[in-house]
């Protein structure tokens, strides 16, 4: 038996990404990292800003969310999300960008625990990039 | 009858008129391909935000704590009605179906007594609900600046919505766009977005068991603001394909129905010219008998 399974990852515009031969996923899931091998018990969770880790047969990849649905079902891993990107496609200046952006908003939700924490966590995974 | 002058002007401009049309249903094909592609690469999403939305409310134990989005506010008072047309005109009946749609279910509401809100998104449906319907529209929010439907235009539009909702501004939304059949036939639809209606379509076993990561209130409460955002956005897509759609099939008409009046035309042009060349033979031929 083999150990993959298959992802597929989707924002509004296309199918980002689908591939079958994935043998862990670690998603920056909200309540904490979470790594999904085959056979996981049928789940639905969402992401907070992070690093999505995808190891499969040709290697390692990252992508960089900051938000998203994942479900988990039959072997079948579906990721919804709005913002992905292949952080081998993130240079220097966009990620500053983006961290200059969360920087301003992180002031605005100062009376809201939840999207501050969201923000926050943003700020951190933007800075570890850097 | 008109001089022959006339005629040559008048052939002149229905042939730069089709030259115009010919060019518009051209730039209307190569753009219909496109936003036809992006609509079906759109689909997968929504697909996938509505399965997963269904099983969490199937999987929900605790029906009384539904979120409001989902279950609604418990009244029937006051509609919301989200009208989506597009920017420009010129094309067939693309926004006249979808005004007549949403006409229709005004006067169902206003016979039902419940009260009304607009919001219009793009200019041309502004325009013709306007005269009618003035004091009840809202908002009027148009993307003309942005080139193809993108997302975040429709998180704009979607958070407007929550907002007023949140604030019991209404009860229940509908929204009104075209859906792409083919090139022919756009159908217009009302879709009814808050609460959501979700059919459990015969394909879902209610025995899959998810395990949920947090909770399925806090999940759903995550969830479906976000999936009002896909509904637009899928309806944005819908509409351009439509709107890309029916433009090329009107002007397709208008070149063939100008193509028939050029035809029309030179026949007149060529049948007068003859009059007047026979006229004028005449002329001469009496003149020299009577010497």
């Amino acid at each position: 038996m083999s150990e993959q399974y298959k992802i597929e990852i989707v924002n509004p515009e296309k199918s980002f990404l689908i591939k079958d031969d994935v043998t862990e996923v670690v998603l920056p899931a909200f309540e904490g990292e979470m790594g999904i091998l085959k056979d996981h018990i049928p789940i639905i969770s969402f992401l907070k800003p992070g690093i999505i880790k995808i190891y499969s047969k040709s290697g390692q990849e990252n992508y960089y969310v900051e938000d998203g649905i994942v479900e988990f079902k039959n072997n079948n891993l579906s990721i919804l999300t709005s913002s992905i990107d292949n952080i081998k496609n993130m240079n220097k200046s966009k990620l500053q960008d983006l961290l200059k952006i969360a920087e301003q908003e992180v002031v605005k939700f100062e009376n809201n625990d939840q999207l501050k924490y969201l923000i926050d966590q943003k700020i951190d995974v933007l800075k570890s990039l850097n | 009858m008109a001089s022959l002058d006339d005629l040559k002007k008048r052939i002149a401009s229905v042939k730069s008129t089709q030259k115009i049309t010919k060019a518009m249903k051209m730039v209307a094909a190569a753009k219909l391909r496109r936003a036809q592609e992006s609509a079906e690469k759109g689909r997968p999403y929504s697909e996938k935000m509505n399965n997963i939305i269904l099983n969490l409310s199937i999987g929900i134990s605790d029906k009384d704590s539904l979120p409001k989005l989902l279950s609604g506010t418990g009244k029937d008072k006051i509609h919301l009605c989200v009208v989506m047309t597009s920017d420009r005109g010129l094309c067939g009946g693309f926004n006249s179906n979808i005004i007549k749609k949403a006409k229709n279910y005004f006067f169902k509401l206003s016979r039902e007594g419940k009260d009304l809100k607009i919001i219009t998104v793009g200019t041309k449906g502004y325009d013709q609900l306007r005269r009618v319907y003035a004091e009840k529209i809202i908002e009027n929010i148009s993307f003309k600046s942005s080139k193809n439907a993108n997302y975040s235009d429709a998180e704009k539009v979607s958070k407007l919505i929550i907002e007023k909702f949140e604030k019991e501004e209404f009860d229940v939304c509908t929204i009104f766009y075209n859906q792409f059949k083919n090139v022919i036939t756009q159908i217009p639809q009302a879709q009814q977005i808050i609460p959501l209606i979700h059919e459990r379509s015969d394909g879902i076993k209610p025995d899959d068991i998810y395990e949920f990561e947090p909770e399925e209130d806090e999940i759903l409460n995550n969830l479906l603001p976000k999936n009002i955002s896909t509904q637009i956005f899928k309806a944005m897509l819908e509409n351009s394909a439509s709107e890309q759609g029916s433009r090329m099939s009107a002007m397709d008409n208008a070149t063939r129905n100008a193509g028939e009046m050029v035809d029309k035309l030179t026949i007149e042009y060529n049948r007068s010219r003859q009059a007047a060349i026979t006229k004028e033979l005449i002329e001469i031929i009496s003149g020299a008998e009577s010497l």
